[in-house]
């Protein structure tokens, strides 16, 4: 007889058990929640931009990434520069989710979430205040956001600073462009970015 | 909150990776209602302290102990009555059981002394070293390991289904 047997009984059926750890997953978010314990509830939202992490403090949206930055890993920096206190908790990202599908149908033009910017401080907190003042369907040139910032020359660490943007698409650093027209770089990929723009221009 | 400069992964990942486990235990010690509240109970209490855990802590151990306090904890609510432990034999038997629930499993585990089902639990189902269980049953390792032994026999014995094999 082996003890496998006797023990299998305990988890019943493997559907059973997966259905059980989801609702007590779920149970469990809640009461994350209301004890004040989730410093980050997050979630993944699939987009004509591919699979987006989402992932909120309670002062708001935190972080948000594309697949190609690694989704894993932008958690596992998010359990070291925020709080190890992080779980998959949907409920906290519903407006985030309504708005991003909304801008993505066309029909939203503008943000209205609370955002908590604690990831981008001193001169990329600059940065990424200016762009949330480049108005849906405009562009700015990096040599005109460092102009508007007050650092003329530092063109390129403007360009930094939107690269390591904590939340694209809802800061548009997808707004910001070359000086000659062509549209530059972007966290997502430039088709990304110019699909993003397309979108705008529509 | 966080010591020096090692990487703490998601609290999420410590859910994803043990919940499994931590639901097994609960429920060869509680039965298969009751063990939902030890399992909530437990990740939110490891939850509140997760932060302040040493980075080196053997994560299974640090759950199970948990589990245990919490499945005590949820044993007395249930309970009520100030009844010893070790005489608590038909109290989990509710309905409501989830559909794939083996009664002949539940009353077999149900009918061992305390300690030996905690034992069985914790050595069997989240693989603790005896020395360790000891520590959280209050007696030797060398009783530990008998407790475990002695609740495989008798659930050799009596839990017909396992004869098959």
């Amino acid at each position: 007889m082996k003890l496998e047997n006797l023990f299998d009984a305990l988890g019943g059926s493997e559907a059973d058990t997966a259905d059980a750890l989801a609702r007590l997953h779920r149970r469990l978010e809640r009461d994350a929640e209301r004890a004040d314990l989730l410093d980050v509830g997050y979630r993944t939202l699939d987009t004509p931009l591919g699979s987006l992490l989402l992932a909120a403090t309670p002062a708001g949206l935190v972080r948000v990434a594309y697949a190609s930055e690694g989704h894993d890993a932008v958690l596992a920096s998010l359990a070291e520069k925020v709080s190890p206190r992080i779980l998959r908790a949907p409920a906290r990202l519903d407006a985030a989710v309504r708005e991003i599908d909304e801008y993505f149908t066309g029909s939203r033009t503008q943000f209205g979430l609370p955002l908590d910017l604690r990831l981008a401080d001193g001169f990329r907190r600059q940065v990424i205040e200016h762009l949330s003042e480049i108005g849906y369907g405009h562009r700015e040139s990096y040599a005109a956001v460092a102009a508007a910032i007050g650092h003329p020359r530092a063109v390129r660490a403007v360009g930094s600073a939107c690269a390591r943007n904590p939340l694209p698409l809802v800061i548009p650093c997808h707004r910001v462009v070359r000086t000659d027209g062509s549209i530059g770089q972007y966290v997502g990929g430039a088709d990304a970015k110019q699909t993003l723009l397309t979108l705008e221009a529509a | 909150m966080r010591l020096q400069d090692v990487s703490v992964q998601p609290f999420e990942d410590v859910v994803a990776e043990y919940g499994p486990m931590v639901l097994r235990v609960c429920r060869a010690v509680l039965g298969p209602v009751d063990a939902d509240d030890a399992w909530s109970e437990t990740f939110l209490s490891a939850m509140r302290a997760y932060p302040g855990l040493d980075p080196a802590a053997n994560v299974e151990a640090w759950l199970v102990t948990i589990a245990h306090r919490r499945a005590i904890d949820v044993g007395r609510a249930i309970s009520r009555a100030p009844v010893p432990a070790e005489a608590l034999p038909e109290q989990h038997t509710r309905s409501g059981s989830p559909a794939t629930d083996d009664p002949d499993l539940w009353a077999a585990l149900e009918s061992l002394p305390d300690k030996q089902r905690r034992a069985v639990a914790y050595h069997h189902l989240a693989g603790l070293p005896h020395a360790e269980i000891a520590e959280l049953l209050g007696n030797s390792p060398a009783a530990a390991r008998r407790a475990a032994a002695d609740g495989i026999k008798t659930l050799r014995r009596i839990y017909p289904k396992d004869n098959r094999s």
